[in-house]
């Protein structure tokens, strides 16, 4: 018995015929797909029925949690640590410490930015399947394509092919996992 | 160079009909004239206080004209295309400064009222008001506020009618003229904005000094404007103008500015704060004095809280800022703040103990007001809701937040 393929891949050659596709297969109600283009197409995510990304979420929490541990930080390192009257002023000097706050607050939130962006790509990667095949190197000079995972429940060897070719792909190939 | 641009239908790009629109340049007429009429009946016996009042309602409205000024402008220097369906808007509000330099005329009668400096026998006694006299001087503040009027109106006026003219003759090269001029107009503003928040409020308290205190203004006027922009939208909207000019996506950026400048107040006002409790000088730290160990303790909290805790908050979800509701609440909401942050700075001079509520207060709010809505909504039936030349309209028509 032959191995499990990773998916399917469809080149298309406008990004017109990809937005259609994309629409299709969202409406064909498929969910473990991506589409791969050379550059932003404004609007293709609502093509693509995708929700809304969690990094929002993510740069919240950590823009707070930075906020609380500089906040944090001060508060320990002035009245616990090493309690010193500066200026005459309480030990526990909040308005001082604000600036160092919001600037924690700053690195946590891009911190998440950056790293939220990371994980929920699953990035880094050292490989992926879909460069196994040779055509899908166009996808960053002049094609779109739109590949569909074998995982999806939907996923059918021949009728997701069939699929895909209704809907103008000029090549339709099976990715080796 | 004529342009191309999209033909919009003349119904969408007209002030509407229906609604209350076509009545307010009269009625906003009749309203703010009573209002005056008994703000100045109100000031007969106590013409401080009803000075006061009128003080910051005249600063409430002239602050949104002047946020309207510095919105186009700033549009004009960045050559910004996604703002341009909303651009004119912003321009009637803008228009209406030189009702301004009238309504200065209770505030250069009622100086002495108004400002402690102004009394020679006070000056006489106080080395730190001998200091000022130089630049706190009756006559120089009268010509100060001369200059400011017309600079506001220069600017105003010329770019009102400029843009206004593009509508006609659909020359691209006007776009280019007012790009050209906006360098100069930005910064003859930002120093005739700041010299005019130091003569009449930052000299209120004349011992008192803060050099950002312009910023403080001019961060809450900006607020003030970009809510004024989004109520205006909405509502014109509900009376079926602007129909697909004005997209959620120029509402989504309307509130993500409106975001930018709540927090900004907040980091100008913190910033002014904290650079005086950290010195903890005295001449410095009165106006901190005045606003804290009195009975003005709770509404410095409520200003705080309702300035910018609970709007940045609302603010950062996306849905609040594309969505009707959500947008119009949280715009009157920071109107009101405005209005008290207003208050605040000035009313603390009159009432040392404590905020005390007053007739004036309504009143002058109520004639400022009407009269300003009155020349707006009389500017905005001349002419189309939009820019309907401008080379940019295409650009803003089409534009989504990435």
């Amino acid at each position: 018995m032959s191995k499990q393929p990773w998916g399917i891949l469809a080149e298309f050659h406008t990004p017109e015929q990809l937005w259609k596709a994309c629409e299709r297969v969202r409406d064909a109600g498929f969910t473990h797909w991506d589409a791969h283009t050379p550059f932003p197409i404004h609007g293709l995510e609502r093509a693509m029925g995708l929700k809304r990304s969690w990094v929002s979420m993510v740069v919240l929490v950590l823009g707070l949690g930075g906020a609380a541990a500089g906040m944090g930080l001060q508060w320990w390192a002035s009245t616990q640590a090493y309690p010193l009257v500066v200026s005459g002023k309480p030990l526990f000097s909040w308005p001082a410490f604000v600036p160092i706050m919001f600037e924690c607050g700053v690195m946590g939130g891009a911190a998440g930015a950056f790293l939220g962006f990371l994980g929920l790509s699953k990035l880094p990667q050292h490989h992926h399947p879909l460069f196994n095949s040779k055509r899908f190197e166009r996808f960053s000079d002049d094609r779109f394509f739109l590949s569909i995972e074998s995982t999806d429940p939907e996923f059918d060897p021949e009728g997701t092919a069939w699929l895909l070719r209704s809907q103008g792909a000029d090549h339709v190939e099976v990715v080796e996992a | 160079m004529e342009i191309q641009t999209p033909s919009l239908p003349s119904d969408r790009v007209a002030l509407p009909n229906q609604g209350i629109w076509r009545r307010l340049p009269t009625l906003g007429m009749a309203i703010g004239v009573v209002g005056l009429l008994l703000t100045g009946l109100l000031g007969k016996g106590h013409p401080a206080d009803a000075l006061h009042s009128y003080l910051v309602a005249f600063l409430f409205f002239l602050s949104l004209g002047l946020g309207g000024l510095f919105f186009v402008v700033i549009q004009f220097l960045v050559r910004a295309g996604w703002s341009v369906t909303i651009r004119r808007l912003a321009e009637h509000v803008m228009a209406t400064l030189p009702l301004f330099a009238l309504l200065f005329i209770p505030i250069a009668l009622g100086i002495h009222e108004i400002y402690h400096w102004t009394h020679a026998d006070a000056v006489a006694h106080d080395p730190i008001l001998q200091h000022k006299a130089p630049y706190l001087d009756a006559g120089l503040f009268h010509l100060r506020a001369i200059v400011y009027f017309v600079i506001w109106s220069a600017i105003g006026l010329y770019y009102w009618r400029t843009s206004r003219r593009q509508d006609e003759i659909g020359e691209a090269s006007i776009t280019r003229r007012l790009q050209n001029l906006s360098p100069l107009a930005i910064i003859l503003y930002g120093l005739s904005q700041t010299l005019a928040a130091f003569d009449w409020l930052m000299s209120l308290d004349p011992h008192w000094f803060s050099t950002i205190f312009g910023v403080y203004f001019f961060a809450g006027s900006v607020v003030g404007i970009l809510a004024v922009l989004i109520l205006l939208a909405l509502s014109l909207q509900r009376a079926g103008a602007l129909h697909e000019l004005v997209t959620w996506e120029h509402y989504h950026d309307l509130g993500k500015l409106l975001f930018g400048f709540t927090v900004f107040w907040a980091y100008i006002a913190f910033s002014q704060f904290m650079l005086i409790w950290y010195a903890n000088i005295p001449e410095e730290t009165e106006f901190f004095a005045a606003r804290w160990n009195t009975g003005w303790k709770s509404t410095s909290i409520a200003l705080a809280l309702g300035h910018f805790v609970l709007p940045f908050f609302v603010l950062l979800l996306r849905d609040v800022k594309r969505q009707r509701l959500g947008l119009m609440v949280v715009s009157i909401w920071l109107l009101a703040m405005h209005y008290l942050d207003l208050y605040w700075l000035v009313m603390p001079n009159l009432h040392h103990d404590g905020p005390a509520l007053a007739l004036a207060d309504v009143t002058s709010l109520i004639g400022v007001g009407g009269l300003f809505l009155a020349v707006l909504t009389r500017l905005m039936a001349k002419g189309a809701l939009v820019p309907m030349k401008d080379p940019r309209l295409a650009e803003s028509l089409l534009f989504e937040n990435a």
